[in-house]
């Protein structure tokens, strides 16, 4: 724990998983992997008889070996060639029948696990689009990506190679000992006995490699952290001379992992030196079992020559298995995390029979609250008391009020971010819960201080407003809101890409693109959530005075600090504890004796002087 | 890669293989050993077949017998031996050049770290050196070892039987050639679905991450389009990786095999002409098959050493990178008696390959004790002119004086020591609040971070948090809210009470709402101290005595708030909000 101190406590350190949950967990990956198999079962039966088969031409050759050597040469030599001939062409065929039944096999096992890792990878991106904001707010982005990324492609590795290799292995064991019964019972008595202590071995091997696997996976996670942190964080790395400290860290980090990595590469050493010690102390056994039979007369000696080649096959694809064992912890881990994934319900469900909004011909639509009431969970406190509010279309409306007090909660509900936990929210009188995504999205826009930008060009990014956009419109939204300038001034203009989360940008040009994106979309209603203040000064100017024609003709709901923005409204709301405490024009409220936006709007007129 | 290339490349990786080189040797002795035992098993099978067997002669029967076992048992230990040996060296190398990688890339300048994304600097640090440590674990013994097998598997063919020996020189030649030209086919492709794999991963990034921004306009159903044509492109490219492969090991079993059956056939002529026995053959088929991973191995051995080659040389361009800010040769000491005087002489500044310098004759002095706000126009060089003073980048033309000595004369250590930083995003660690705050300072008390919080209106919030001090930060901890970020920034530069303290605008990236905590705390840290304060908004301006103006590469006004406000138009315009245009709000 001392060596750890640094990294401080956390909850999830102490995060045990017990049996009950654990069988919870396998039906629940076994559902998932069966959904995911059912389309391809037609196919994936074929694969199995191409394996089959492949297996089968792929042992017939020790045999006609035997057939050769026993019966073949001793005519040979007496002058006929035929069963020499038909060996050497059998061999030849089944090795020819082999090559061609195995490379079909890859070719086809492959195009299954491709299908079914595009068909696992779209269902997971599809699921965490439909998820609601609220579930996204509580599972960190960080889990959402590699659930995406690194279990899917820990399933991949297992489909890639893992499969084929236990498949081929299973198959390989057991038809060689099928036909070592065959060939001589008693023999092949000894040599299966002497293979038993594989079981034994097998299992240790799997349990130390899983434990291994897990170590190794836990120490490199932990030594990535810190250095991408600290990569991130250079420059206080730096100004405040961590590099010392963080030197000592990753030492100890790095030895760590170092001696993880090598107690792993011990267990695999520790097996295959088992597996083989195992083999060849079993080919000599029956080496001299059956050469001792073969001099009494009881074994003929091609029988012993095609056994000695079929007990070292019977040993190699044991080697593979401990590729196996490692891809198969971490992808039935990964398998256990996805449908956990895929099992979490979206809080804002699609409506199973949605309602048209009436045709809209501008002028903005009404939003109206009936007996509306929010709280986040059961068991938290309540957000928003039942209100009731109705917004004409076409009216601009401010919310004011202290940190906490509900404004953006308000907002959320009409962007349907959130559903009321009671009551509804409508718009043009349509339940919001009863309209489709694509209607809803195309009606109501929400523009927040978060300004994420997509890579692409600086046009991609503002044409997400509206796919269709051609580039005058895209350059006259980008116009409106004062961006034109700074972009034409980038060294591709409108094409430049704006690099990693817009890396090119400042936040305040990011922002205003935001805003472009915004005003491009052209929605019957906008949501503005404190979405001017992150802007610079002379920007937030530049679309103040855009904002102010782009509200005429819609209906908006604003959330602002700065009380020039708010005295564009139409009318003011002051929130207060989840409660309207104020409603009226903005002439109507600095009126108002004692209220709080008058007290709010005299302080700053003071500040002005 | 060009084939010298990669040979030059992985001579690079000399120093960090002498002091193991003994027991890479021993490990390369202890494969021959495996494999001279593996191949000698079948000629003592032979021996048995041929000997006692076909002539009934059961006193030898057992020795020979005995014999077979032992060399079982030697080539199972000798795998064991193998793998031990290499796992030490092997990993030691990995963590060694990993350690001297990171201790390089903490030297590095910012300009460094501000071109290079930290994913490109992780996939050296992780799956280069994993490359480079399965080389030399794996590929690059087993490179020399199958050759020396594959000779020596031949001559004894050949001594056995110069027919069989042809045989099996005639198919196995083929494939090393058809094996090495289809593994450099298949890196093409296998880079080409690495990239997709990297663009598919960029797409379920931004979805995430931009996921209020999708959900906002509706765009889901869009992006998820292009996620799912990115995704078949993707999976077109895995397809064709194992077309190729399927090819590949379809000529891998052929050949051999056809190998084994021309041995039947002429061995059988040999037996029926007497010149060959039973048990030779048996003994050549044996061989040729022990051959056969040695053979196609080459061809993947071949690639496996190209990759390592090319991760060499990856790791050695950023170990290359040169350190441009190090210690001076000989230091100068800051006055004993200093009291935080700061000066900007004629500070220019132009960023590494750009030709238009951002900063051009900066003049400026910070009187001790004094807070100087930093304003001007976005671009206009305030930041890079605040990171030029504890020097995480240099002037390239003037000078940064404190108590009068320039900053490139003082140890590093020192300067950083004197100087207090906070940055625009306050970064914080994966570590406890206490690790968070201290950073670089290891052996800081409690009394003096608790002191530290205090100044920085930090310690109420802290105490708050489950474990407190202890309590894990960061993205893999308890997450704060950007007000408790900023003011745990402003505590890291207030600990030790530095005398000078340079703040690049602490409150920019708030939302509105944090503003006024971080302020009260910001109020605190400046007392008492010099401090230059990049700022954006008026709130920031108001907490300073002067204010400079930056434009242009200049400063080209200084005074306080309400002097620059009377006679500065550009000042103006810079600061005044339509809440300072009554006639706007009026209409």
């Amino acid at each position: 724990m001392s060596e750890d101190a640094w990294r401080g406590v956390a909850a999830e350190d102490n995060e045990d998983i017990d049996r009950a949950v654990g069988v919870k967990l396998k039906a629940r990956s076994r559902a998932l992997l069966g959904s995911l198999l059912r389309p391809h079962l037609a196919r994936v039966s074929v694969t199995l008889l191409f394996v089959l088969l492949e297996n089968g031409a792929r042992l017939t050759g020790p045999l006609l070996v035997a057939i050769l050597i026993d019966t073949g040469i001793p005519a040979a030599v007496h002058g006929d060639f035929t069963v020499v001939a038909w060996c050497v062409v059998g061999y030849a065929a089944c090795t020819v029948a082999s090559a061609v039944l195995w490379a079909s096999f890859l070719r086809l096992s492959n195009i299954i696990g491709q299908d079914l890792l595009l068909d696992l990878r779209q269902r997971i991106f599809q699921h965490a689009q439909r998820l609601s904001v609220s579930f996204h707010e509580t599972y960190t982005s960080g889990k959402v990506i590699s659930r995406q990324t690194n279990d899917v492609d820990a399933i991949g590795e297992l489909l890639e190679q893992g499969i084929d290799d236990l498949l081929i292995s299973t198959l390989s064991i057991g038809s060689i000992a099928v036909i070592l019964i065959v060939l001589d019972p008693w023999l092949a008595l000894i040599a299966l006995t002497t293979a038993l202590p594989l079981i034994l071995v097998g299992r240790w091997f799997l349990r130390r490699s899983n434990e291994a696997y897990r170590g190794v996976s836990g120490r490199t996670a932990t030594v990535i952290v810190h250095y991408v942190e600290t990569m991130n964080g250079m420059r206080a790395v730096q100004a405040f001379r961590r590099e010392g400290r963080n030197k000592s860290i990753m030492d100890g980090l790095n030895s760590r992992l170092r001696g993880v990595a090598r107690e792993s590469l011990n267990v695999v050493a520790v097996f295959t030196m088992t597996v083989r010690l195992i083999g060849n102390l079993s080919l000599a056994v029956v080496l001299g079992v059956g050469a001792w039979r073969v001099t009494g007369g009881s074994l003929e000696l091609g029988v012993l020559t095609a056994f000695t080649l079929y007990v070292r096959r019977f040993y190699d694809p044991l080697d593979d298995m401990a590729m196996f064992a490692n891809s198969y912890s971490s992808a039935i881990a990964s398998l256990e995390k996805i449908s956990g994934f895929l099992e979490e319900e979206p809080d804002v469900p699609e409506p199973a029979s949605p309602r048209p909004l009436p045709a809209y011909e501008g002028g903005g639509l009404a939003v109206e609250f009936v007996d509306t009431e929010f709280r986040y969970r059961p068991d938290t406190p309540i957000v928003l008391p039942t209100f009731s509010l109705t917004i004409p279309a076409g009216q601009t409306v401010a919310l004011v009020g202290p940190t906490g007090a509900g404004k953006s909660t308000i907002a959320k509900l009409v962007a349907r971010f959130y559903d009321p936990t009671a009551g509804t929210v409508t718009l043009a009188g349509v339940d919001v819960r009863e309209v489709a995504d694509p209607d809803l999205r195309a009606a109501v826009v929400m523009v927040t201080q978060e300004n994420f930008l997509f890579s692409g060009s600086v046009a991609d990014n503002i044409a997400l407003g509206k796919p269709s956009a051609t580039r005058a419109e895209i350059e006259a939204a980008a116009r409106a809101v004062g961006a034109h300038e700074f972009v034409t001034a980038l060294p591709e203009g409108y094409d430049t890409d704006v690099r990693k989360r817009g890396g090119r940008l400042s936040a305040g040009q990011r922002q205003v693109i935001a805003f472009a994106r915004a005003f491009l979309a052209d929605p019957a209603v906008l949501v503005l959530d404190e979405a001017t203040s992150s802007l610079d000064l002379p920007t937030e100017r530049i679309v103040q005075r855009a904002l102010e024609s782009v509200l005429a003709d819609r209906t908006a709901l604003i959330i602002a600090h700065r009380l020039s923005t708010v005295l564009i409204a139409d009318r003011v709301l002051v929130v207060d504890g989840g409660r309207i405490t104020e409603d009226g024009s903005p002439e109507e409220l600095i009126a108002t004796d004692h209220g709080h936006f008058a007290t709010l709007h005299s302080a700053w007129q003071e500040s002005l002087v | 890669m060009e084939r010298t290339g990669t040979v030059a490349a992985l001579r690079r990786l000399a120093p960090y293989l002498r002091p193991v080189r003994g027991r890479l040797a021993g490990s390369a002795v202890a494969v021959l050993g495996s494999m001279v035992c593996g191949l000698t098993i079948p000629l003592v099978i032979q021996h048995i077949l041929d000997g006692p067997v076909a002539h009934r002669q059961t006193a030898v029967l057992p020795w020979l017998v005995l014999a077979v076992g032992a060399l079982g048992a030697g080539e199972a230990v000798l795998f064991y031996t193998r793998r031990k040996l290499v796992a030490g060296p092997s990993t030691l190398v990995e963590a060694r050049m990993r350690a001297d990688l990171y201790a390089h890339l903490q030297r590095l300048p910012i300009s460094f770290h501000d071109r290079w994304p930290s994913g490109q600097l992780l996939s050296r640090a992780v799956s280069d050196l994993s490359t480079l440590r399965r080389f030399i674990a794996f590929a690059g013994i087993f490179l020399v070892v199958n050759s020396l097998t594959l000779v020596l598997g031949l001559v004894v063919l050949f001594v056995l039987s110069p027919v069989l020996g042809l045989i099996t020189l005639v198919c196995s030649a083929p494939l090393i050639v058809i094996s090495t030209r289809y593994e450099s086919t298949y890196s093409v492709l296998a880079r080409k679905s690495q990239d997709q794999v990297g663009d598919l991963a960029t797409v379920v990034e931004e979805s995430v991450l931009g996921v209020r921004v999708l959900k906002a306009f509706g765009r889901g159903a869009h992006l998820a389009a292009r996620f799912a044509r990115q995704a078949r492109e993707l999976r077109g490219t895995e397809i064709a990786k194992a077309r190729l492969l399927s090819v590949l090991w379809g000529a891998i079993l052929l050949l051999p095999e056809l190998g084994i059956a021309a041995q039947l056939l002429f061995g059988t002529i040999g037996v029926v002409d007497g010149t060959m026995t039973v048990g030779t053959l048996v003994a050549g088929i044996t061989v040729a098959s022990y051959l056969r991973w040695p053979t196609d191995s080459i061809g993947w051995l071949l690639a496996e050493t190209n990759q390592a080659g090319t991760a060499s040389v990856r790791y050695w361009e950023v170990r290359d990178a040169e350190v441009t800010i190090s210690d001076p040769e000989s230091p100068r000491a800051l006055p004993a008696d200093g009291v935080g005087a700061v000066r900007f002489d004629g500070v220019r500044f132009t960023h590494p390959g750009a030709e238009q310098a951002v900063l051009m004759g900066v003049d400026l002095e910070l009187r001790p004790g004094e807070t100087v706000a930093l304003v001007g126009p976005t671009g206009s060089g305030k930041s890079t002119l605040a990171v030029l003073v504890p020097r995480l980048a240099d002037v390239t033309g003037g000078r940064i004086t404190v108590d009068g000595v320039d900053v490139r004369d003082l140890r590093l250590a020192e300067l950083r020591s004197v100087i207090g930083m906070a940055f625009e995003e306050p970064v914080l660690f994966s570590a406890s609040v206490r690790e968070n705050v201290a950073l670089g300072m290891a052996d800081v008390g409690d009394d003096e971070i608790r002191q530290a919080l205090r100044i920085a209106q930090a310690e109420e919030f802290v105490d708050r948090l489950p474990w407190g001090l202890d309590t894990r930060i960061g993205e893999e901890g308890l997450s704060l809210s950007g007000g408790q970020r900023q003011r745990l920034a402003l505590a890291r530069a207030v600990l030790g009470r530095p005398k000078v303290l340079v703040l690049d605008d602490p409150l920019s990236a708030l939302d509105v709402h944090t503003e006024a905590e971080v302020e009260r705390a910001l109020r605190s840290v400046l007392s008492g101290v010099t401090a230059l304060v990049v700022a954006h908004r008026p709130s920031t301006v108001k907490l300073a005595d002067r204010v400079a103006l930056l434009d242009e590469g200049r400063i080209v006004a200084v005074g306080t708030h309400s002097e620059l406000l009377r006679h500065s138009a550009d000042y103006r315009d810079l600061m005044s909000t339509m809440d300072d245009e009554p006639a706007e709000v009026a209409s």
